[in-house]
């Protein structure tokens, strides 16, 4: 999982971004040839953005970067990563310096995700 | 019950951590309180009206000697506020007209959902608690939060003379499945699935927003009849069926297309229209068909992650075998022996005292081995709030579960805790040492066995106390013929429309109102939370304008005096219970009857 700042983000522009509202359904979409999906957080608690970044992920296939954007704080960079984005934005002013230990608290999950596909029943049956 | 493996402890522990994290960064200032309050919701501790609340998780309500023993030092060593806070809150409880009890502190409180709530620990303490919960694989996942909840299911499940399938297995994994799964941790609102494997449904399953009924094909095979959108709150809705048949294998695949379906459609603008109920209220068919594409889509297209391989369900159930209870070889001449030996001890016991054959009938029920029972332990008496259990009696409750029950118990729905291992050479010296603790009332299933949340006076979101009207209740209902006379009465207690204390549900329900900032109370009538007396689960109805405090014993006497009048024996012989003769009858006569309870000055109050 990729962090950035808000001025990193802003910084790197919108070439070759699609930006999609979280109440578009991913699969209505030409996605050929877009390179980066911007999906977006408008309040923490509005989880919609994780089943589309499932959706593409998992279901499309999709292969370019997942950015995370909006109210995006450290707490839910782990479920971000498992379901499937590469990218975060932390929202502004934001303190990442507890960041990484977020995403390598768990030594594992009980479900599969878009990050890792398969849960562990599958593994050890 | 289920065995936690090394990598189920870790998570507990890891989970704990985390928690110990978000506070000191949260006392640090590094998170808001906005963003601390979610976090800390999702691991069960809310800020109430006085205090923080912490909502420890029971899957299932299956918990053993060791975890009470655990939420007994709890209670004991961490469930106090500091002295001000204490003295500022009775203070202000003094300020509330009518009679208000002391607060008490240092005791648990077992809820309709299966789980155990503390009132009084401080947040800064609140890391130290998860760690010690961890260290007996417990904690607060999941227990609050726009999230999926505990799974809930029938406090008899596995032992019940009339189940089908043990249902146990399936919630562990259902508790896996939605255990910090990554793209349902911020729903629309709360998500609450309940199970049942047996003909009666002990699990209120339609009033879930996903029910879920083990059953068998014709070909043997086990599956799940599927109900979605049922909840309580400001608009009352019974589950529609989804799927009558839908194999075992596929529960996780389907589960995750009805919550993916309804974190995409569920309403987020009005929280009082966000349950799952209303967007299958609102869509109907519309919805169902989406979830069968989504579902469809997860095994085709996803390739069927979550297809629960037979492997897997045979290693959780193993954790679900009947515990080693030294009884004879079942079927055998020896076992035949000892059954009549016990019972007719039993029996004698019973004949030389009436109150241990009155707990015999109404607290002592019948198992699937015939050498044992399932015995309820009452937390509801007088003097206490329906379902508080002091740090003694949780330390106490936790010595009988191991002494009598096979180190196994469950927090019931109704708010009481059922040992299901007890023998029948053993029901005698249980009960004694029961009744020695104040819990052995025989009043299950009885008016006093009643649900009640905790209210106005815990509760921040109550709009009226539950516990004064509980304890008023209990109080005039203390005469055991009387009470047994009244028979099985479901009688639920809810202090705001968020309906924690079921009162939809209740054959008779009482609900808690604010008006001008006053507390009043509508009585409802004929709810249903599906077990077969009440018939198929409905919401009840208003018997007319809300009655005051002081009013509401007065109601519920009339409607029992109006049932007592009414009733006739039913078709097999024996008396009618009240929600019979109420559905025999129709309301009129029960409405009439409440209405006239009211007192003058009251009226002229309302007038």
């Amino acid at each position: 999982m990729h962090i950035l700042t808000a001025q990193e983000h802003q910084a790197q522009g919108q070439t070759g971004a699609l930006l999609l509202a979280n109440d578009v359904d991913p699969r209505t979409l030409d996605l050929s040839g877009v390179q980066r999906i911007d999906l977006q957080f408008p309040s923490f608690t509005d989880g919609r953005a994780y089943s589309q970044a499932f959706l593409l992920r998992r279901r499309l296939r999709f292969a370019g970067e997942l950015r995370a954007t909006g109210d995006v704080l450290i707490d839910q960079l782990l479920p971000m990563q498992r379901s499937g984005f590469d990218v975060a934005v932390l929202a502004e002013g934001v303190d990442a310096s507890a960041a990484r230990r977020q995403l390598e608290r768990y030594a594992g999950f009980y479900q599969g995700s878009a990050a890792q596909a398969a849960p562990p029943f599958a593994h050890s049956a | 019950m289920y065995q936690y493996t090394e990598f189920d402890k870790a998570f507990v522990r890891a989970r704990a951590a985390e928690h110990r994290d978000q506070l000191e960064r949260w006392q640090a200032g590094q998170l808001s309180d906005e963003q601390f309050r979610p976090l800390r919701l999702q691991n069960g501790w809310y800020v109430q009206r006085y205090a923080p609340m912490l909502r420890v998780a029971v899957p299932y309500g299956e918990i053993n000697a060791e975890q009470l023993q655990v939420l007994a030092r709890i209670a004991r060593d961490y469930d106090q506020p500091e002295p001000p806070l204490l003295a500022q809150a009775q203070a202000t409880q003094d300020q509330l007209p009518g009679p208000a009890p002391l607060l008490r502190t240092q005791y648990g409180h077992f809820t309709t959902r299966q789980n155990v709530q503390f009132n009084w620990i401080p947040l800064a303490r609140s890391a130290d608690v998860m760690d010690l919960l961890a260290s007996v694989n417990m904690h607060g996942i999941q227990t609050s939060g726009n999230c999926i909840r505990n799974t809930t299911t029938d406090e008899l499940a596995g032992i019940a003379v009339d189940e089908v399938v043990d249902p146990r297995p399936y919630a562990e994994l259902i508790r896996q499945w939605s255990t910090l799964h990554p793209e349902f941790a911020h729903l629309p609102r709360k998500f609450k699935i309940a199970i049942t494997g047996a003909r009666e449904d002990r699990a209120a399953i339609a009033w879930h927003d996903v029910g879920l009924q083990l059953l068998t094909n014709a070909t043997g095979e086990v599956g799940f009849k599927v109900l979605v959108g049922g909840g309580m709150g400001r608009t009352p809705v019974n589950g529609s069926v989804i799927r009558v048949f839908l194999p075992w294998q596929e529960i996780m695949n389907y589960l995750e297309a009805v919550v993916r379906v309804y974190n995409r459609w569920g309403r987020r603008d009005n929280k009082y229209k966000a349950r799952i109920k209303i967007l299958v209220k609102a869509e109907g068919q519309r919805y169902i068909d989406e979830v069968e594409t989504e579902y469809r889509e997860i095994l085709e297209r996803d390739g069927g992650l979550h297809t629960i391989p037979q492997a897997e369900l045979a290693r959780v159930k193993v954790g679900f075998e009947p515990p080693p209870l030294n009884l004879p070889e079942a079927g055998s001449a020896q076992e035949a022996q000892w059954l009549a030996q016990a019972q007719a001890q039993v029996g004698i016991e019973a004949a030389k005292t009436p109150a241990f054959a009155r707990w015999l009938a109404q607290n002592v029920k019948p198992h699937r081995v015939a050498g044992l029972r399932a015995v309820s332990l009452s937390f509801k008496r007088p003097g206490y709030a329906p379902g508080d259990a002091t740090a003694e009696q949780l330390e106490a409750a936790a010595t009988l579960v191991a002494r009598y029950s096979a180190g196994q118990a469950r927090v019931s729905h109704t708010q009481n805790l059922l040992l299901p291992w007890v023998r029948l050479d053993e029901l005698h010296a249980l009960w004694l040492e029961a009744k020695a603790l104040g819990l052995a009332q025989p009043n299950i299933g009885l008016l006093t066995d009643m649900i009640a949340c905790p209210g106005g006076d815990y509760c921040a979101l109550a709009n009226a106390r539950s516990i004064p009207i509980a304890s008023a209740i209990t109080e005039r209902y203390q005469d055991l013929d009387e009470l047994h006379d009244l028979g099985h009465i479901d009688l639920h207690i809810s202090g705001c429309i968020n309906s924690c204390g079921h009162h939809h549900s209740g054959h008779i329900g009482i609900l808690g109102v604010d008006k001008d900032g006053k507390e009043w109370y509508q009585v409802t009538l004929g709810g249903s939370d599906g077990k077969r007396l009440g018939g198929d689960a409905t919401p009840g109805k208003v018997v007319g304008p809300s009655f005051s405090a002081i009013e509401v014993p007065d109601v519920i006497e009339a409607l029992l005096e109006t049932y007592q009048a009414l009733r006739q024996p039913s078709s097999d012989g024996r008396q009618e219970a009240f929600i019979e003769t109420l559905r025999r009858v129709g309301h009129e006569p029960f409405k009439a009857a409440a209405n006239a309870a009211r007192h003058p000055s009251t009226d002229a109050q309302t007038a």
